[in-house]
């Protein structure tokens, strides 16, 4: 037994106990119940949607599509089997520059919508339910429409180009940013903020000074990740003509030029694994900034 | 002078303060006393408009506080400082910012927004910490200092403000004895140097003798006693605290008591940041 804590009589311990498991036991049944329920949509999805092991049996034809798009080269002649491999170059690097244009645009509008948006959804800061209820559910229908349909939308009524590709991710990313960054919002110290209030600061000087500088190493890293997410998105967006490598993807995988694609696809995955190790340092750094005492 | 008329304040059904009557002069060195629970901060966050009140008023110089909505309250809120048990500044901020937020009442919308403070508002912040002797900490993020040192700049930050009255929701209930002693003086010297009026919740009796020159005692929501120091004897105090007379004893002269041991755990003990 501990020295510095006395030894209760069994019986009040055990009733001490006894009343501890009576208030944990709800808690832990829910979190059964909750285990339980989603073990359950998951076999009823899988089972709904018919994704049964069966299918796999086609994996052959997935490796013979592999296989072909493996260029020949040979070791006698690297260096020209290479630039003959990457024929185009030139026309994929621009578009795939087009590509991170349209994403970094389309996060940029995105964020600064989601940042105007987010402490308006936050309910620490906007006492009024009605103007909370309307922004949180702006900002979801932002979001749950996916920027494939808003791109598809808007190329048919802004035609062909990067342009509709860049709005349609600026939408998609206020609706997910604001949520981000109101959750962000809604988990600050309020000690602060209420600092601010009793010296009579107006609602957005209490924002300036009392929440922004809480919030602000957390928005900027989510809004990069935002933008790794984006890049990878804005390279479907060509599918539909929005703009960027994705059409010229499409092309290739249509036209069954299997080398084009391989290429492609790699120029594609060396630039977004290049922009996740960055930006994920960015992001690191700027988290531990947070972490300062 | 402050006249608090019947105030009550609800939580659901629960009365935390009740029907509370006070008049408080222009000067005056109020002690809020009573065990933890009693309403006294829920009295002081009343007063500032930070909680809203459920009944009564408060008047102050015979306009009601109460009604007071927009810009009036705002302005309201900055005559009626107050100063918290955990300094409810902002961390991440620098010091003389945070004193500076003292000013925002009183400052033009984009001067706030755009930091760019005027001259004679940065030299007003910077008295303020002088008079604290922490001038020199102005460019340090707030939450580096010391616990003694943060509250000095809250109260620096109050000062700014310029209020008339000073509210103080256990302004030394996270600090060490010796900051203890530097926050009540700075206090003490506010209210006899500029008169200001200072109303300061307490839990420690002997801080409330040695410092108020009135006190008033709080027990479930209502005012049970309201007097000079002098005045509380051990009966009310046992009344306030619910203690038996023999730690009241304590509580007044440990030393005198002798023989009665103190409890195992040091009175002391400032909960952690
Ligand atoms: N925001 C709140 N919501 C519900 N109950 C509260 C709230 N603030 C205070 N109370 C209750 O009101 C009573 C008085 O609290 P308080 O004024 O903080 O007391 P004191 O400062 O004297 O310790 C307590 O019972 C407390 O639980
Ligand atoms: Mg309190």
């Amino acid at each position: 037994m501990s020295a510095t804590v006395p030894t209760l009589p069994p019986a009040q311990a055990e009733a001490l106990a006894a009343s501890y498991d009576a208030a944990t036991a709800t808690r832990r049944l829910r979190g059964l119940a909750v285990a339980v329920v989603v073990a359950g949509l998951m076999l009823f999805a899988g089972w709904f949607a018919e994704v049964r092991p069966a299918a796999f049996a086609n994996i052959a034809n997935f490796s013979d599509y592999l296989a072909k798009t493996i260029p020949s080269i040979s070791a006698q002649t690297p260096r020209a089997d290479i630039v003959a491999w990457y024929w185009d170059l030139k026309t994929w690097s621009r578009l795939l520059g087009e590509t991170l244009l349209m994403a970094y645009l389309g996060t940029l509008l995105g964020a600064i919508g989601g940042f105007a948006l987010c402490f308006l959804a936050s309910a620490n800061l906007v006492r009024n339910p009605v103007l909370r209820f309307a922004v949180r559910r702006y900002l979801e229908f932002c979001r749950t429409v996916p920027d494939v349909v808003f791109a598809l939308i808007f190329v048919f009524a802004f035609g062909l180009g990067p342009v509709p590709g860049v709005l349609a991710l600026a939408i998609h990313t206020t609706g997910a940013l604001g949520k981000l960054f109101a959750e962000v919002v809604e988990n600050i110290d309020m000690k602060p903020v209420e600092g601010l209030t009793a010296t009579g600061a107006t609602w957005m000087q209490r924002v300036r000074f009392g929440v922004l500088p809480q919030v602000l190493s957390n928005f900027a890293s989510y809004g990069l990740l935002r933008f790794e997410i984006n890049v990878r998105g804005a390279g479907v967006l060509g599918f539909v003509g929005a703009g960027g490598i994705g059409q010229e993807f499409l092309t290739a995988i249509r036209n069954f030029y299997y080398t084009d694609v391989s290429a492609i696809l790699l120029m594609i995955i060396a630039t977004v694994i290049t922009i996740d190790l960055v930006t994920e340092r960015i992001r690191h750094r700027l988290l531990s900034l947070d972490q300062r005492p | 002078m402050l006249v608090i008329d019947g105030l009550t304040c609800r939580f659901g059904s629960k009365a935390a303060v009740s029907d509370v009557n006070l008049e408080i002069g222009q000067g005056a060195f109020i002690g809020v006393i009573g065990r933890s629970g009693a309403g006294k901060s829920t009295l002081l966050r009343m007063v500032n408009r930070l909680q809203d009140s459920s009944a009564g008023r408060i008047l102050f110089e015979g306009s009601d506080v109460t009604a007071l909505k927009g810009r009036e309250l705002r302005l309201w809120r900055a005559r009626a400082a107050m100063i918290f048990q955990q300094f409810n500044l902002v961390g991440r901020l620098d010091v003389l910012t945070n004193v500076l937020m003292g000013r925002l009442s009183t400052m033009a919308g984009w001067r706030a927004m755009s930091k760019s403070w005027s001259q004679e508002d940065k030299a007003v912040a910077l008295s303020a910490l002088e008079q604290f002797d922490i001038a020199n900490l102005a460019a340090q993020r707030a939450d580096s200092l010391s616990g003694g040192q943060q509250q000095r700049v809250a109260i620096a930050r109050a000062l700014v403000q310029e209020p008339r009255l000073i509210l103080a929701d256990e302004p030394i209930a996270s600090l060490d004895p010796r900051n203890t002693k530097v926050v009540m003086d700075a206090l003490l010297r506010i209210n006899k140097h500029f008169g200001i009026t200072v109303m300061c919740n307490l839990h420690s009796l002997e801080l409330a003798r040695t410092y108020c020159d009135r006190l008033v005692g709080m027990a479930g929501g209502k005012v049970v006693f309201d007097g000079a120091p002098s005045a509380l004897t051990p009966a009310v105090a046992r009344d306030l605290y619910g203690l038996e007379a023999g730690e009241v004893m304590d509580l007044e002269a440990p030393v005198a008591a002798g023989g009665h041991a103190p409890a195992a755990l040091p009175a002391t003990a400032a909960p952690p940041r």
